[in-house]
């Protein structure tokens, strides 16, 4: 695989072209993805939004080396996922808190860390400042299953953002909680990338939610998985919950819902 | 009040006002029966005392549960004492009350488990009785039937000779013990179960291996342990390694195969976790997947800690020196000495319920994070 030449936009840090991935089944072939052409710079939100089956989870995994691409060609930070992989480039968000319930709060926070040969003073440091940053102090010697699954889902964020990568990918992160406590972390999140500055893939399958967070949406539309649509995002970045009732807020939700329906190629 | 404890109250009471009327002991001087017998009749009155208030609601809750337990065993004594002076001569008047006696101590339970005492040394204290009260009941009871029913020594010897036989020969079991459960089952359960985890850490690591060793541990574990005990003697010799070897052969397979499954317990959201981080396998191993398969391996070694004693006294049969909790079970057997076997068994009762027990105790401290455990 060949890293993309990054003379374009200004750092570009994913940068992926003519990619494809076709599941071999025993049903025959399934076409996941198909001739994706996409561009995300440095700081950038950036929403992946469709129908179940359209391929935006796998474009997350392929990201994130959890899945290998069957054409075209793929970079991140000018290296093949898999180096990034290796180079601990991204922290990942799964859809699951995914904590160990044998460690506390603290300890599953700092779990990346011990993997990555971090110190001890430099682990409890770092475990500090994200549990901060995630409004969380105070839980640190709590087992997760003695804390709410939004809190749960806070905590994988901090163990994401604990050894301080660049990038953030973020799997459906807020699916399985209910709608306050969605909205709430959402303003979090978008705090919390305002003050750190990271580079945030996010699959959604909620406009509202995609519409609210990114600066690009990213809507794709099923068999075989492609990219339908690209909108940027002109909403400022400094947002509160409240521009969801603007003009200019809907407008963009209805070019979503617009994309998603015409990428539809099926009723039912 | 629930049916059955008006029942069983209102049974109990009838009982205990008709067995006055029924002779308690079979012989020709004592066909007067309960008015031969004060302590008795002590006891009788005071269950009548404390059922009917009972039976009616005036006496509940805890006191209710002092007197019942208190009479009940009060009777149990007078029982326990006459049963004693003419065994085997017991006589309607006398099973009459041991209904009483046994209902009263029922009702006493059932009452008992009702309390719901505030501080935790009372709960736990409650936690205590019931099981103990069940178990103290079962001796009586017992020990009633036989000597009551004056059923031969060597069918069932009575509580209170076993237990006699345990005071007086405590060398001769203590040798046993040490011979069989010291050595035999405890070097033979560490050997099985290491090398069955380790086998299984091989068996995850290699894939070929899974599909080879798995079929082979899995013939072992089927090989009929009389079988396989003799040829062990042949191997090993006499003395406890080849009892240690057959335990071996027990809890080897158990443990193989748990473990396996537990390393299999981690979900794919977990593996990409470790994969995100880059982790290698070691550090996959250590942080998630064995932490993981600890419930599993838990199971293996509690059910291991049955296996091994089964084993080693089983295997005793095949060939021992003159010591062991086998060897005495079968050689006092053919004696017909057995308030011996009893006794042994008695021992290693205790024995396999203490270790389970430590067992047990353990993986609550290990596995207080699962949901079984932290309740």
């Amino acid at each position: 695989m060949q890293p993309q030449p990054a003379d374009s936009a200004a750092r570009s840090v994913i940068d992926i072209a003519k990619l494809s991935l076709t599941f071999e089944t025993g049903d025959g072939p399934v076409h996941a993805l198909s001739d994706i052409d996409l561009n995300i710079g440095a700081g950038e939100f950036v929403s992946f939004i469709g129908p179940s089956g359209c391929g935006k989870t796998t474009l997350l995994r392929v990201i994130a080396d959890l899945e290998a691409p069957t054409g075209g060609t793929i970079s991140v930070n000018g290296m093949s996922p898999h180096e990034a992989r290796l180079a601990r480039a991204y922290g990942y968000v799964f859809q699951a808190a995914a904590l160990y319930p044998w460690r506390t709060i603290a300890e599953n926070i700092a779990l990346p860390l011990e993997i990555m040969g971090h110190s001890r003073e430099d682990r409890e440091e770092r475990v500090r400042r994200n549990m901060e940053l995630v409004d969380l102090d105070g839980f640190e010697r709590k087992y997760p299953w003695q804390l709410s699954g939004g809190m749960q889902q806070r905590a994988s964020i901090a163990r994401a953002l604990s050894f301080d990568p660049d990038l953030l990918l973020m799997d459906e992160p807020f699916g399985a909680l209910d709608e306050i406590v969605r909205d709430h972390l959402n303003e979090q999140l978008l705090k919390l990338w305002a003050k750190t500055d990271k580079t945030v893939v996010f699959v959604t399958h909620s406009i509202p939610e995609a519409v609210f967070l990114s600066t690009k949406i990213v809507v794709l539309c099923p068999r075989p998985g492609r990219i339908y649509d690209i909108i940027d995002n002109p909403l400022p970045r400094d947002r509160g919950l409240d521009i969801r009732e603007t003009a200019e807020f809907l407008k963009v939700a209805h070019r979503v819902r617009e994309g998603l329906r015409a990428g539809h190629s099926y009723d039912d | 009040m629930s049916p059955v404890t008006r029942i069983l109250s209102t049974l109990a009471l009838v009982v205990a006002l008709m067995g006055s009327m029924l002779t308690v002991i079979e012989t020709p001087i004592m066909t007067l029966g309960l008015f031969a017998l004060p302590v008795l009749l002590v006891g009788v009155l005071l269950s009548i005392l404390v059922l009917a208030p009972y039976r009616t609601g005036l006496l509940s809750g805890a006191r209710a549960c002092a007197a019942l337990t208190g009479v009940s065993l009060l009777m149990a004594v007078a029982l326990l004492g006459t049963v004693s002076t003419y065994p085997g001569a017991a006589s309607h008047g006398f099973w009459a009350y041991v209904l009483v006696a046994w209902a009263m101590a029922w009702l006493s339970v059932e009452e008992l488990s009702g309390l719901m005492p505030q501080s935790p040394l009372g709960q736990r204290l409650v936690a205590l009785a019931i099981p103990l009260s069940f178990g103290v009941w079962l001796l009586i009871l017992w020990q009633l039937a036989v000597v009551g029913f004056g059923v031969p020594r060597v069918l069932l010897p009575a509580p209170s000779e076993i237990w006699l036989r345990l005071l007086s020969s405590p060398q001769i079991l203590w040798e046993d013990f040490r011979q069989t459960f010291l050595k035999a089952v405890l070097i033979g359960y560490a050997l099985g179960c290491g090398s069955g985890f380790l086998v299984a850490i091989l068996v995850d690591r290699v894939p070929f291996l899974r599909r080879g060793l798995l079929p082979i541990g899995n013939l072992v574990s089927a090989l009929p342990i009389i079988g396989v005990a003799p040829i062990m003697v042949m191997w090993f010799g006499f003395d406890w390694p080849s009892k240690a070897a057959v335990v071996v052969i027990m809890t080897f397979f158990p443990m193989l195969v748990n473990t396996v499954t537990g390393l299999a317990a981690a979900d794919r959201i977990q593996h990409d976790l470790m994969h995100t981080y880059a982790a290698n396998y070691r550090q996959t191993l250590l942080k998630m997947r064995l932490p993981m398969a600890m419930p599993f391996i838990f199971n293996a070694l509690k059910i291991n800690s049955t296996l091994a004693l089964i084993g080693a006294i089983v295997a005793e049969f095949f060939g021992t020196p003159i010591v062991g909790m086998g060897f005495r079970i079968s050689t006092e057997v053919g004696r017909m000495n057995v308030d011996m076997v009893w006794a042994s068994i008695a021992v290693a009762a205790l024995a396999g319920s203490l270790f389970y027990g430590l067992v047990t105790l353990i993986e609550r401290v290990v596995t207080f994070w699962h949901p079984s455990v932290r309740g």
